[in-house]
């Protein structure tokens, strides 16, 4: 970010001549300035009350498309309050650059009103993956995104609030039907399955604990995590292998924007925050379709089976398991980002670099998912 | 020179120089010792064949990659050496319109143009829009803020495109193969843009294209880079190379269909 309300590069002076006030104008004016100055020479204007101003720019050094703008805007100001207005010693590249402004075009309404359709992008194709080379450029991508998550720690103003919730929308909302549908599916076939085994021995009210812990605390956050691998992984890649091919990142690049900073973190603390709630409600849902089973085919209460459930989840293992979702959710960020940024030439890449991020992140979550097994057995 | 110019130096300096580089891609080298200048306030032209390093040549202008050996020297900065602070510094001074628009496409062209101004503090809403229709004026589109790229034809969002690259009044512009995929009508109007925007602005250009007959009307000088040579065989006007150019590359590539030197 460019501060520019330090120090102006110009000076004011205003001189009264009886009836007209004479503005001064001196050094370098640019777009940092362009507000400042316009207030400062209204109120100028105001306080003296003149017939008629006159703005010398005999000693304007250098001044930037917006500062012509603001002598523009002033002169629109001045007139409007029937005080005349002119312009002396124009230096000839100001009086250039104001034969290529279209004055009318400054405020004519948009042919359109704000708001319209967007485009979506897409793409789909057969996967390549290169191990070593590869675990590299993962690796690398992952060191630029520590440092700009810890610069935007640093700087939360700059990080492009609007951009998450457009994520949060995408990943979460958007999710939901099918997180809910799969739960609730996995949720039967595992009291279902069990049920024929525990029914034999009189067990049946152990149904509900064994479908609470089989969901809470393993299939609830990896089933999620793999559905949002599938559905956001690759949307990302997509998103970001297009923007490549058509030169977008490389314009963000050239405008002075950091692309890891303005493209990836929006969608990593959007996944963030959404993953761990969406994995709450697929453990409710699957919870639910044990309960399913339970009511209709083992003649339990919906009470007895819920107070159940409830029992056998450990507060440390719900806290476990949201904190692997929130862990998932990382690895889906970066590995669909960083696929999207590996298009290096055309559109036939982009359909390649969503199949390789699904099957990366997929096969990611599920060893890091074995991993926090053998650690929270330890635990 | 008293002029409306950002530095003290006289117009004869050169903003851009490249000293001997030597740029590829891997084990392949597409560009060899090559050196050059861009000279304040001109149209440069690059021009060659499909392949021949052009586009390479411009990204390691602009910074986009860095030479495998020499260096890139803008405003005297070695660009491939200074800080993140006086890279970005640099960029605020350089304008690039790509081959392919690069228009955001999940934005308005509004939002499109404002987007560089958004790396300001302290510039308020109005400023910003009145900036983003006094580009969009200057390049014919006045009124189309609220559209998506995608609702603008070919022509319209390659000056859609200038205007961003126009936003912050860079001294210097880039463009690579401006008027590819725009018919005779679109691509005449974004020759005239370039001159009028050059002539009235004073913004130094360099122009990548294959295109001939775009480049032998608005270049000032002209530079061709070759396929084989892998760098520059021919540097001049299009009226001196017209005059004088004997390669028969550069007079195939330049002049098909004229007579060559001295046969008229
Ligand atoms: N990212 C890249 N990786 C590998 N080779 C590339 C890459 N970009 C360009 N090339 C190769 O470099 C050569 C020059 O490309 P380019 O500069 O785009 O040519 P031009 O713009 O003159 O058509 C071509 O042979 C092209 O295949
Ligand atoms: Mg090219």
């Amino acid at each position: 970010m460019t501060d520019t309300t330090s120090k102006p590069g110009y000076e004011l002076t205003e001189r009264d001549e009886g009836s007209a006030l004479v503005l001064y104008l001196q050094g370098r004016i640019t777009l940092g300035d362009a507000d400042l100055l316009l207030a400062r020479m209204n109120d100028a204007v105001a306080a003296g009350n003149p017939a008629s101003v006159r703005i010398d720019l005999s000693g304007v050094s250098y001044m930037d498309g917006a500062g012509v703008l603001t002598l523009l805007r002033l002169e629109d100001s001045i007139r409007k309050k029937g005080v005349s207005f002119t312009l002396v010693r124009v230096p000839e590249e100001i009086r250039r650059v104001m034969g290529l402004i279209d004055r009318e075009g400054l405020t004519r309404s948009p042919l359109r009103a704000e708001g319209g359709p967007v485009g979506i992008v897409e793409g789909l194709g057969s996967a390549s993956v290169r191990i070593s080379e590869d675990f590299a450029a993962m690796m690398a991508f992952l060191g630029d995104l520590v440092a700009a998550v810890i610069h935007l720690l640093r700087h939360p103003r700059e990080v492009r609030w609007e951009d998450v919730f457009f994520y949060v929308r995408r990943v979460g909302a958007e999710g939901l039907p099918i997180v809910g549908l799969i739960s609730i599916l996995i949720g039967l076939i595992i009291a279902f399955m069990s049920s024929l085994q525990l029914k034999q021995f009189g067990a049946s009210i152990y149904v509900a604990s064994l479908v609470a812990v089989a969901i809470v605390r393993e299939l609830g956050p990896i089933m999620t995590a793999i559905l949002v691998a599938g559905r956001s992984a690759s949307a990302f890649a997509a998103e970001i292998g297009t923007m490549r091919v058509n030169d977008e990142v490389d314009a963000l690049v050239t405008m002075g924007f950091d692309p890891i900073r303005f493209l990836v973190v929006p969608k990593l603390i959007a996944t963030v925050i959404v993953l761990p709630l969406l994995t709450l409600y697929a453990d409710l849902f699957g919870i639910l379709g044990g309960m399913i089973v339970g009511v209709a085919g083992l003649d339990l209460t919906a009470y007895t089976y819920l107070q159940e459930s409830q029992r056998s989840i450990s507060v440390f293992f719900l806290n476990a398991s949201l904190v692997k979702a929130a862990v998932f959710a990382c690895i889906i960020a970066w590995i669909g980002c960083q696929r999207g940024f590996q298009v290096r030439g055309g559109v036939e890449e982009v359909g390649a670099a969503t199949t390789s991020a699904v099957v990366t992140a997929t096969l990611l979550i599920v060893v890091v998912d074995s991993a926090f097994a053998v650690v929270l057995n330890y635990l | 020179m008293k002029g409306n110019r950002d530095t003290a130096q006289g117009p004869d300096d050169p903003v851009i120089v490249v000293e001997s580089l030597t740029a590829g891609f891997g084990e392949t080298t597409i560009l060899e010792n090559v050196n050059l200048k861009v000279l304040r306030g001109e149209i440069l032209c690059i021009v060659g064949g499909s392949g021949c390093g052009k586009s390479t040549l411009l990204k390691q202008m602009i910074g986009l990659i860095r030479p495998d050996n020499g260096r890139v020297l803008v405003g005297g900065d070695d660009i491939a050496a200074v800080d993140d602070e006086r890279l970005n510094r640099i960029r605020r001074g350089i304008g690039v319109l790509f081959q392919s628009d690069a228009l955001f496409g999940s934005m308005t062209l509004g939002e499109n143009v404002a987007l560089p101004l958004s790396g300001f503090k302290g510039i308020s809403a109005e400023t910003v829009q009145l900036i983003v229709r006094m580009k969009l004026g200057m390049v014919n589109l006045v009124g189309y803020e609220n559209h998506y790229p995608a609702e603008l034809s070919g022509g319209m969002r390659k000056r859609g495109g200038l205007a961003r690259a126009m936003v912050l009044d860079p001294q210097i512009l880039f463009f690579d193969e401006p008027s590819a995929g725009l018919d005779p009508i679109n691509s005449a109007e974004l020759e005239t843009l370039i001159r009028g925007i050059n002539a009235g602005l004073g913004t130094t250009m360099v122009i990548v294209s294959h295109q001939v007959d775009l480049v032998l009307r608005v270049a000032h000088r002209i530079l061709m880079l070759d396929r084989g040579a892998k760098g520059i065989v021919a540097a001049g006007s299009p009226e001196e190379l017209r005059n004088t150019a004997t390669d028969p590359r550069v007079r195939n590539f330049l002049f098909r269909g004229e007579a060559a030197v001295g046969g008229r």
